[in-house]
């Protein structure tokens, strides 16, 4: 688990564009939207392609995001049961 | 008889230099556009949480009108309303319009990005100054092929003139291919920090300076 979540820390720094942060300045268990990292709506829609470019898993109902990306810790938990 | 206008400051980035007002603040020539324009954000030390997650051609539009603000502060002077912003360029948004049809135009690696997608329009720069200085008035983006002062001039006279703006933030920021041009001016009827009258020889001598 410990090795995805730094793998998603790495991926999300990419994705999302997030230049002045490492993956160290991440909590794993810190909120992604509002405190924590602060991303917004477009950063949600990007870590719904992110999980379907990158691990093949499709978020087929969208009431489902607000559990999945509450943490990185809540999105690697999702993906190690979900990829394919 | 129409009131004049002044040109109370401006802002120019290109060629790896940065003017403010006529005085160099920032120089590398050493770097490629999109290095030089992180380096500027940096030696300034603009600290805006969204900077890195725009387009370059939004970035080098925050740069400008950033370090033009700060060096005449009109948010301070006027409504939120009264503040337009008039900007053009030639290349509209086609850098980052390219980046987006890659990740569209193979079928099978389909991943269009929403952060991408969203900057494929070149007003979209008006719209980071707006936000990040709370400017509520008239917005426009022209593209034209090369910079049109007389177009400009008179369409910023015409927004002072019929009591639509009381200043007008205007100029040129054009990105694409690795070259880059910002031109920001301040335009105001009243006399400020320069005092350059608004006029089509003006423009163009700041704008080629």
């Amino acid at each position: 688990m410990d090795a995805l979540i730094d793998q998603l820390k790495g991926e999300i720094i990419e994705q999302l564009n997030l230049e002045d942060l490492k993956k160290e300045d991440i909590d794993a268990d810190a909120p992604l939207f509002g405190e924590g990292l602060g991303l917004d709506s477009i950063d949600a829609l990007e870590l719904i392609v992110l999980l379907e470019k990158n691990y093949g898993i499709k978020i087929a109902n969208p009431a489902d995001g607000k559990k999945i990306f509450q943490s990185i810790r809540t999105m690697a938990e999702f993906v190690q049961a979900n990829k394919k | 008889m129409k009131a004049k206008k002044y040109i109370t400051s401006y802002c120019s980035i290109k060629n790896g230099k940065v003017n403010v007002n006529g005085k160099e603040l920032f120089s590398d020539s050493s770097l490629p556009s999109v290095d030089f324009i992180k380096s500027v954000y940096k030696h300034f030390q603009l600290n805006y949480p969204k900077f890195y997650k725009m387009d370059h051609l939004s970035k080098l539009a925050f740069i400008a009108s950033d370090l033009l603000l700060k060096s005449n502060p009109i948010m301070q002077k006027y409504a939120a309303e009264d503040v337009s912003i008039i900007i053009a360029n030639s290349a509209s948004s086609l850098e980052i319009d390219t980046e987006h049809q890659n990740t569209i135009s193979d079928k099978n690696n389909y991943f269009p990005s929403p952060a991408v997608f969203v900057y494929t329009l070149p007003n979209i720069l008006i719209g980071e100054i707006a936000i990040r200085n709370c400017i509520k008035g008239e917005n426009t983006f022209f593209i034209f092929d090369k910079f049109d002062s007389d177009f400009m001039g008179s369409y910023n006279n015409s927004l002072l003139d019929s009591n639509k703006a009381k200043c007008s933030i205007s100029g040129w920021v054009d990105f694409y291919e690795n070259k880059y041009q910002a031109f920001l001016l301040t335009i105001e009827k009243e006399q400020g920090i320069l005092n350059i009258e608004h006029n089509s020889e003006q423009l163009n001598k700041l704008y080629n300076n």
